[in-house]
């Protein structure tokens, strides 16, 4: 009690500090090594999207809690409500700030320190959690998304895992210059636009004596549905997406040749231009004329502009995420296979 | 019998769907004067009425886990000199029983003789509670400790005005016979109306019900029990079919036992017992070996085919990138 209030003072003079330390770490390693969340957490985010969560809506939240060393704790969370009713007087700061000071008012740590979203199939690398989690980078050195699945996890096994944007994304960002050049110079490839950092779960004393109670009271019978092997509803939705994302890099290369594609034409149009105007200037000059004025050539050609090179970025991020998922999910069902072929020929 | 609300009509409970239920003063286990029966009956006659079905030992409050967690992790944060805390119960109710789904904790202040508790807090918790699940209702409070005290009763009667005959959820961190009984009681009045009255809380029937996967998550963080430091990591892939396949095994070995033990008779056969072993013997299907054969080829292959065209994206993608940074 006394002493969980000592440690969230203290983790606050702390956090000023390590976020001089991490800016320190900035260039180098990321500030979090690893993220620790309290069981509560975990359930409070499954019931959220349970409640409110229908199809492939997103549910969203925030994370509260404290840093420690390298480590974030995560100690409490409370959702958001979702736009739907398109309420123009919903204040979604005001809501923020009301809900975090009543909490204060109970001793829970009222820290910001990272967002959860809820995600279909794996989908989660788009514009609008690049820029939620810069905002929240930006104003936070160590805070992550937390990412819920939760068909995954009704398949049998919690799906739950935190990212952060990797430093140099992290500066690219903040320049908000997404041109070819700027993109190249920086070296961003799509595996190291995010990290992810490594989940532990942790209890308290009390908790687990609760546990121990639901126990011994509920008679709730196991779940085996990790080890069913009617899988490929899931497979063919993922594949699905899978092959949607590639039909849009596609054509995103598409248009990246025909951008490159201009500007070679356009090239060989100044080039032509240049040599008709030195051929102009020499036959003027043979017949005693003065020399036509070199016109600005940058006038006469505009450049075409480069297309934006975040789009395939994050396209190419996510067909990554997929194949990840794919094979670990295959992964498992080869497992499976296998041993229900063991425990067939057993039978024979 | 002292019974007027049950032996009404069961069905129209639509009536008061979204009144908290009354409690069923019914309660045969304790032997309520038969005096007070009838006095809140009849202040009330429509409502108990609409008092929905025969309960006979009191309604079900069904609990999720996730409401626990939350009082037992307001308690480890309580204020010093605090020697428990109160909140509000969210949750909702249908015909039969009442749903908790959610909590928060009020802070309150309680001394030898007086106890106040912040209403405008809850309020305000509860406005903002709602604009995420709409459909939540105030069903009572908790408070941790294991008796009721005469504070209790006050703080019930706070919360009668918020919502219609209040659950109170008692859960005992102070770990009294090393359990921690979690209990719920509705309150009823007693005594002998015009002279002294009383309260008399009753007990309800606690049923704990999770979603699947608040199931699949409690399942998880029930590991840390196990664990030194109480931590645990997320396992993946392979460690997840193995330590779902080691599971079944030790369930099979029970049943396996429990065979061994009526084959050489330690323990009496039961029926019911020999039936699901039967129905679950009979569920591993009987097939040939060649078509079993084929269907194993054929999934393997499929799962071959699709490991290989998403590593082929993999690499397709990883070339892509260093041509454009060419």
């Amino acid at each position: 009690m006394a002493s969980r209030k000592e440690s969230s003072g203290a983790a606050g003079g702390s956090f000023a500090a390590s976020k001089g330390k991490g800016k320190a770490a900035a260039t180098g390693d990321s500030a979090v090594k690893q993220v620790q969340i309290d069981g509560l957490v975990v359930l409070k985010i499954i019931k959220h999207y349970q409640e409110e969560g229908q199809g492939n809506e997103v549910v969203q939240g925030v994370l509260l809690g404290l840093v420690v060393d390298d480590r974030l704790e995560i100690t409490n969370c409370f959702p958001f409500p979702q736009h739907t009713e398109d309420d123009a007087d919903f204040d979604e700061v005001q809501y923020q700030m009301e809900m975090m000071r009543s909490l204060r008012h109970v001793n829970i740590d009222h820290l910001h320190v990272g967002w959860y979203q809820s995600t279909y199939y794996g989908s989660f690398v788009t514009r609008a959690l690049l820029d939620s989690q810069f905002s929240y980078q930006h104003a936070i050195e160590e805070s992550v998304v937390l990412i819920y699945d939760p068909i995954k996890t009704a398949q049998g096994s919690l799906s739950l895992k935190a990212y952060r944007l990797t430093p140099k994304l992290m500066e690219v960002c903040k320049e908000k210059d997404f041109s070819p050049e700027a993109l190249k110079k920086a070296n961003i490839a799509y595996e190291n636009m995010f990290e992810e950092v490594p989940i532990v779960i942790k209890n308290s004393y009390l908790i687990n004596v609760m546990l121990w109670e639901l126990e011994k009271k509920s008679a709730v019978a196991d779940r085996h549905e990790l080890l069913s092997l009617a899988s490929s509803n899931h497979l063919g939705k993922s594949l699905q997406l899978l092959m949607d994302r590639v039909d849009e890099m596609s054509q995103d290369i598409v248009k990246y040749n025909t951008y490159l594609r201009n500007v070679s034409k356009q090239q060989q149009q100044k080039h032509q231009y240049q040599q008709r105007r030195q051929q102009e200037n020499m036959q003027r000059q043979s017949r005693g004329e003065p020399p036509l004025p070199e016109e600005d050539i940058n006038k006469l050609f505009k450049p075409p502009q480069p297309p934006p090179r975040m789009e395939s970025l994050l396209i190419a991020g996510q067909i990554n995420t997929y194949c990840q998922n794919i094979k670990e999910f295959n992964a498992q069902n080869l497992g499976k296979l296998f041993m229900a072929q063991a425990l067939q020929d057993y039978n024979n | 019998a002292p019974a007027p609300a049950p032996a009404s009509a069961p069905a129209p409970a639509a009536a008061a769907p979204a009144q908290s239920p009354t409690a069923a003063p019914a309660a045969p286990a304790t032997n309520a004067a038969p005096a007070a029966a009838p006095a809140p009956s009849t202040p009330a006659p429509p409502l108990s009425a609409s008092l929905s079905g025969p309960f006979p030992g009191g309604r079900v409050v069904r609990l999720h886990p996730v409401v626990l967690a939350s009082i037992v992790d307001s308690f480890e944060r309580r204020n010093e000199g605090a020697a428990r805390v109160i909140g509000t119960l969210l949750g909702t109710v249908d015909k039969h029983s009442v749903e908790v789904t959610n909590c928060f904790s009020v802070p309150h202040n309680e001394s030898e003789d007086e106890v106040a508790v912040d209403m405008e807090f809850a309020k305000n918790m509860y406005e903002l509670h709602k604009k995420v699940s709409p459909s939540e209702i105030i069903l009572g409070w908790y408070a941790t400790g294991h008796d009721i005290t005469e504070h209790s009763v006050l703080i019930h009667e706070y919360y009668s005005r918020e919502a219609h005959n209040p659950i109170h959820l008692t859960v005992d961190t102070s770990l009294q016979n090393s359990r921690m009984s979690i209990k719920a009681y509705v309150s009823a009045p007693m005594g002998v109306p015009g002279k002294t009255m009383g309260v008399m809380f009753t007990p309800l029937t606690v049923k704990y019900v999770y979603y699947d996967t608040e199931r699949i998550g409690v399942d998880l963080i029930m590991k840390t029990c196990f664990s030194p430091n109480r931590v645990i990591g997320l396992s993946s892939d392979l460690q997840q079919v193995g330590a779902a396949s080691a599971r079944i095994q030790d369930t099979l070995t029970m049943v396996l036992q429990y065979a061994e033990d009526v084959l050489s008779g330690k323990v009496a056969a039961d029926n019911t017992v020999g039936r699901f072993l039967m129905d679950l013997i009979n569920q591993v299907p009987k097939i040939s070996a060649e078509d079993f054969e084929t269907m194993l080829n054929s999934n393997i292959n499929d799962l071959l085919m699709v490991t290989y065209l998403a590593n082929l994206t993999q690499s397709q993608i990883a070339l892509n990138e260093k041509l454009l940074s060419l």
